[in-house]
């Protein structure tokens, strides 16, 4: 399991200009989370008895872990598919996983009433395992440790590597003021680097059995976010309250799962001036076809089987929701079944976009645009609202940036493999000169 | 060397989804044949015909809840002065409420709106914490919020939308009808709003009681009623009767059918589960798919040789 040298830390400045833009946005949104835990949640939303679950759930909660699942769908396709050779694309995967996941649970901290009554869910004689909700729970609260462990190795690399540079300048800025004892500091920090250099190896030997609990636990919880709902029987649209909720909400965080990698590293490798993965990325891109046709056949399938393809094809604006989530997902797949566009840059994004967004959408045409709770009641997220989902959004993107820079995440460059970033962006030659 | 693990990837996930597919069929076809209504269970029985609109019980409900309810009495828009207690829909502060529907501007017929108390109650399927619990033995659906987390999703599972969540408060709870459970019924064996009514329109009394004196009540007067009691099967069977004068759709009482919907999504999450089998048994297949997956990588990378030998 000596995969650490497939990785590199980005070296590159971290006080950029789109780090001061991600960082207002994040502290805007947390100030007025403040808002919201001092006056109530009706302060900053519009979410009202019909509409209890607004864009905090449906968004940060049941689609934002969706997006989240890259790590989840690298982990099949690398441990259990074997295919060993995207292994190196995993450990971004697992950090933007990681994200996705923590900060889900954070704004369903922020979303609860009563989130100091939480510890509840650690105590068996409360627990409810009738309810979807339980599972999600705890499954979520659990997958977020593991993807914690899996990216563990990272930092412990760091660690034993580190020359301390920045705890050097930090003494030195100390130096005129409070003498500090450096030995002593320096020590110390000998103690953690052996620490990490112990703790290391012994991780790397229990890692897989970290990462396939990465593996079966999102697919509890992908499949019970889809049960969640089930039990409004009278609420969700007919289009989309059926039976096979779990399993089309399980298909779908793996397709999204896939072109969130896609995404993810054609923009990381745009913005940090790399070569693009193409060759890894058009086997990915392969996949995902076959994943949203199996997809969009049971979704036809149960709608005919109900008798509700009149309903899909009823051009109202329940119908025109369904056929442009329909659309999005079948339009990226179309691209995607073509070999030559599966070697362009620009079609794999476009294609993935489209798949992830028409993915998306599902989730929110069964949370929110799809639920009609009776007569008279209306929901649009406020401003204030929307901001704390921008915020945390703004937030996992910072923290992205910032990490790659400090940890070794991206893909090592083997510059036999790949050609320097002016080239790479022209595909046709990169495949040409691999070959 | 590849295909065994990937077609026992695949068997894996044709298990699961047959498992999938077998709970969704199964789950649609079910009728509620593990559930017994229970007749002993306390209940009300609310008479639209005799309903007077005094209002005299939403006053109680909320003098005899106020304060182990969380309840408060409500300013409307239209009274700068705060000289009524008027809710407009039953909210974070009002439990109990009596609504006019109005035919048109000569006939009218008042509703009550309250909690339903279903035999099988969809908020108490969905409570991830045993917040939300319904007693047995009266049939009672109470809420603790000692123990609540405020997630809402009893909300979004009652297909009445009787849940209420305090919106305006920074320490806010969820607000519904516990049948004075800790007020009314034990210090004068009925509930505050049944207590008060001067027509009998709030009848208390066993379920079982209550359904024979409406069926008696739609044979006296045939012509008064529709010949229905709303809550007799509905979602299983509700705890709360209503008998009136207009189809029940028109006083805001929704068509929901027989089937509890917890039945139906109980039956698919414990399908997929199999008491937590099913998903030891998919780590344990994982687990050894993937620990062979990487012996072998470690030996391709010890010879050093590559290409695929399969």
């Amino acid at each position: 399991m000596s995969h650490h040298d497939d990785y590199q830390t980005h070296q590159a400045k971290i006080l950029t200009p789109s780090f001061y833009v991600l960082l207002t946005l994040t502290l805007i949104g947390f100030a007025l989370i403040a808002l919201r835990f001092i006056k109530g949640i009706g302060a900053v939303s519009n979410m009202n008895d019909g509409y209890p679950w607004g864009i905090w759930i449906t968004y940060d909660v049941a689609t934002g872990t969706a997006i989240a699942c890259g790590g989840y769908a690298m982990a099949i396709l690398i441990y259990i598919r074997n295919n060993m050779q995207y292994h190196p694309m995993i450990r971004s995967a697992v950090l933007t996983s990681l994200f996705g996941y923590g900060l889900a649970g954070f704004s369903v901290m922020v979303d609860v009433g009563r989130p100091w009554n939480s510890y509840n869910f650690f105590i068996p004689s409360r627990w409810q395992v009738n309810s979807a909700m339980f599972e999600v729970a705890l499954c979520v609260m659990a997958y977020t440790t593991v993807l914690l462990i899996e990216f563990l190795p990272a930092i412990l690399t760091t660690i034993e590597e580190s020359k301390w540079r920045r705890m050097h300048a930090f003494l030195d800025w100390l130096e005129p003021h409070i003498k500090p004892n450096r030995a002593a500091v320096l020590s110390k920090l000998e103690l953690v680097r052996l620490g990490a250099a112990w703790l290391r190896p012994k991780l790397n030997k229990v890692l897989i059995f970290v990462i396939v609990l990465g593996i079966t636990l999102p697919t509890m919880h992908q499949s019970s976010l889809g049960s969640l709902v089930l039990i409004a029987s009278t609420k969700v649209h007919p289009l989309w309250h059926t039976g096979f909720l779990p399993l089309l909400f399980l298909i779908n965080c793996i397709y999204i799962g896939f072109s969130i990698v896609l995404i993810e590293s054609i923009i990381s490798s745009y913005f940090f001036k790399r070569p693009f993965e193409i060759k890894e990325l058009s086997g990915l891109a392969k996949i995902i076809p076959a994943l949203t046709l199996i997809w969009l056949t049971v979704v036809i399938g149960d709608l005919a089987w109900r008798g509700h393809l009149g309903t899909a094809l009823a051009l109202d604006f329940y119908s025109g929701f369904f056929l442009l989530e329909f659309c999005l997902v079948a339009g990226g797949s179309l691209i995607l079944f073509n070999g030559r566009k599966r070697e362009s840059v620009r079609w794999l994004f476009v294609s993935a976009a489209l798949i992830t967004i028409g993915g998306a959408l599902y989730r929110f045409n069964v949370y929110l645009i799809g639920f009609q709770p009776g007569k008279g009641w209306h929901y649009f997220p406020s401003l204030a609202e929307l901001m704390i989902t921008v915020g945390i959004i703004a937030f996992e993107i910072l923290g992205y940036q910032v990490l790659v820079k400090v940890f070794p995440v991206l893909p090592k460059l083997h510059l036999d493999l790949h050609l320097p970033y002016g080239q790479g962006r022209h595909l046709p030659e990169v495949k040409g000169s691999k070959a | 060397m590849k295909s065994p693990s990937r077609r026992k990837f695949l068997k894996m996930v044709g298990v699961g989804g047959a498992a999938l597919a077998a709970g969704a069929v199964g789950g649609s076809a079910a009728a509620s044949d593990g559930l017994k209504i229970n007749n002993d269970n306390v209940a009300m029985l609310y008479d639209a015909t005799r309903c007077v609109g005094c209002k005299a019980c939403m006053t109680t409900c909320k003098r005899v809840n106020l304060d182990s309810g969380s309840l408060a009495y409500e300013q409307a828009e239209f009274d700068p002065d705060g000289l009524w207690d008027a809710p407009a829909d039953l909210s974070g502060d009002t439990r109990t409420l009596i609504k006019l529907h109005k035919e048109s501007p000569t006939k009218w017929a008042y509703v009550k709106h309250s909690c339903m108390h279903c035999q099988k109650p969809s908020c108490v399927s969905v409570c991830p914490v045993s917040a939300m619990t319904r007693d047995p033995e009266s049939g009672i659906v109470t809420y603790d919020k000692g123990i609540c987390i405020g997630c809402r999703y009893c909300q979004i599972a009652c297909a009445f939308n009787i849940p209420r969540f305090q919106w305006d408060k920074a320490l806010p709870q969820i607000v519904k009808c516990d049948m004075c459970k800790s007020t009314e019924l034990p210090r004068i064996g009925t509930t505050g709003c049944a207590s008060v009514c001067p027509v009998d329109a709030i009848h208390f009394g066993k379920r079982g009681d209550l359904l024979a004196e409406a069926q008696r009540r739609l044979d006296a007067e045939p012509e008064k009623y529709i010949q229905y009691i709303y809550g007799a099967q509905e979602l299983g069977g509700l705890n709360h009767l209503t008998i009136a004068g207009f189809p029940f759709e028109k006083l805001g009482l929704p068509i929901v059918g027989d089937q509890p919907p917890a039945e139906f999504s109980e039956k698919i999450q414990h399908t997929i589960y199999k008491g937590f089998i099913a998903p030891v048994a998919l780590y344990g297949s994982l687990c050894y798919v993937a620990i062979r997956n990487m012996k072998k990588a470690e030996q391709h990378n010890g010879t050093e040789k590559k290409g695929d030998d399969a």
